[in-house]
């Protein structure tokens, strides 16, 4: 059973609409008892992460994430659920969830043109392999909103980027965690794609995963 | 590098697809959950309906509709018609609306701005403006009013300052929607648009007249729109949103190709 968490963050409907659109059977729950008995588990989330970190320590999500974690459980998170795994959030001050070291930074623009949230089509540019980012081109564009992004300590943790004025991280992982700071769930086909891959992700990531150089 | 979006209008009255000329003499013109499958396919980055005559009564068949065009669709869209409380705003997001349109109301009352914003997100909240030419005057020194109500009551607001207001009340977009040249297919108003793009720290979307894809082009170089908003031209097969893309992309403009 692939479940997705429920913590009162935002759109999570459309998460398993996107599923089931691509033949993936989910379910919602706010529940602990049932996501220690999900085979995989996605964790989205749009809005502020003060109130998202609160929500999930209050109700004792947070622990499970990181017990499924441990366990090898395969998780997907999107948007908040990149950006609060890390150590910590520039947002509001935040701890988070610490599974990857870094910190969550707000998008810093140079360029005045260019606005904030970020939203709408961007490019993901792969910086290193993973059974997630499988095919995906220079050219292929994903949805984006949102003002900050993840921003992981080492180099290893760092699977993808975008450019908004300058390459900003949009996809982290650590063993069975993955996480995009974009939207599969209203990115289209290629979206779809990437939450099919995700089904049938073992939760591992090749040893040999090397710098595309891109 | 941020694409340029193509969003595609799909007026709704009772769940049926209608396009209005100049806001009067709607018509139905199909099926609208079948032909936002349609555009979604075809490479529409973003979709956008409007409830027209959207009423009370009417809330529970809006809130169907919105459902069913949620489960057929993965791209975000937005609705907007008859949104009066946070209470409506709440339920469109539920229902899998990723933004929610505010106008009229907004305008009657506007602190619905802040209070949907505050609700949902910023993100989420997006100010439709609906605005015509008039002569400039002390209280409208644009030359731009802020008309409601469908484009029949004026309200004596200028359109710079209310877009300005909107943004500090928390929208998170705009919708610049010109009833000059709404249904007009001339082009986009693009002096408005460009001097409200400039105006403001977030998205603008042109609105009303795009007649050919010159249009979308003026509008995103000559009006400083982040995104263009398209009706009939697609509606009656003028032209597929493959097309207008592909002219864009000719045109150096960076929109998203691969779908």
């Amino acid at each position: 059973m692939l479940a997705i968490i429920d913590y009162g963050a935002g759109n999570i409907g459309s998460v398993q609409r996107a599923c089931a659109e691509t033949g993936i059977q989910s379910v919602i729950t706010p529940n602990p008892a049932d996501l220690k008995k999900a085979e995989r588990i996605i964790f989205p989330g749009v809005g502020a992460a003060p109130a998202a970190m609160e929500n999930l320590t209050r109700t004792g999500l947070a622990t499970v994430i990181k017990q499924a974690f441990t366990e090898g459980i395969p998780i997907l998170g999107i948007c908040l659920g990149a950006q609060v795994v890390l150590d910590s959030s520039e947002e509001g001050d935040t701890p988070c969830l610490g599974i990857i070291p870094g910190k969550t930074v707000r998008l810093k623009l140079q360029d005045k043109v260019l606005k904030i949230p970020h939203i709408g089509w961007n490019n993901v540019k792969v910086t290193q392999l993973h059974p997630l980012l499988e095919s995906i081109e220079r050219e292929d564009e994903f949805y984006f909103i949102h003002s900050y992004y993840p921003q992981p300590a080492k180099k290893e943790n760092i699977f993808a980027v975008a450019d908004y004025g300058g390459d900003f991280c949009c996809a982290v992982g650590i063993k069975n965690y993955f996480a995009v700071q974009f939207h599969p769930e209203k990115s289209g086909r290629l979206g779809l794609q990437l939450l099919q891959r995700f089904a049938k992700w073992d939760g591992k990531i090749p040893a040999k995963s090397e710098n595309r150089g891109k | 590098m941020l694409s340029k979006r193509l969003i595609v209008c799909l007026d709704v009255r009772e769940g049926k697809l209608a396009k209005s000329i100049k806001f009067v003499d709607t018509k139905d013109i199909g099926d609208p959950v079948t032909k936002a499958r349609q555009y979604y396919e075809d490479g529409a980055d973003e979709l956008v309906f409007y409830d027209i005559n959207a009423s009370r009564a009417n809330r529970d068949i809006t809130l169907k509709f919105v459902e069913a065009v949620a489960s057929q669709i993965f791209i975000p869209f937005s609705v907007g018609g008859g949104i009066r409380s946070i209470e409506d705003a709440t339920k469109l997001r539920l229902a899998g609306a990723e933004k929610v349109n505010v106008n009229s109301a907004a305008v009657k009352r506007k602190e619905l701005i802040s209070e949907i914003s505050g609700a949902i997100g910023a993100q989420s909240t997006v100010l439709s403006m609906d605005v015509k030419k008039s002569i400039k005057t002390r209280s409208i020194p644009s030359g731009y009013e802020i008309v409601i109500n469908d484009g029949t009551v004026t309200t004596g607001l200028d359109a710079v300052e209310w877009a300005k207001t909107g943004e500090k009340l928390g929208a998170g977009e705009l919708v610049v929607n010109s009833i000059d040249a709404d249904g007009t297919k001339d082009g986009y108003e693009l002096t408005l648009t460009r001097m409200i793009a400039d105006s403001v720290g977030i998205p603008v979307i042109a609105s009303g007249g795009a007649g050919k894809p010159e249009d979308l082009y003026e509008a995103f170089t000559i009006g400083h729109a982040d995104a263009a908003l398209v009706a009939s031209i697609v509606h009656y097969g003028e032209y597929t949103c493959r097309q207008l893309k592909d002219y864009l992309h000719s045109r150096g403009i960076k929109v998203r190709t691969k779908f």
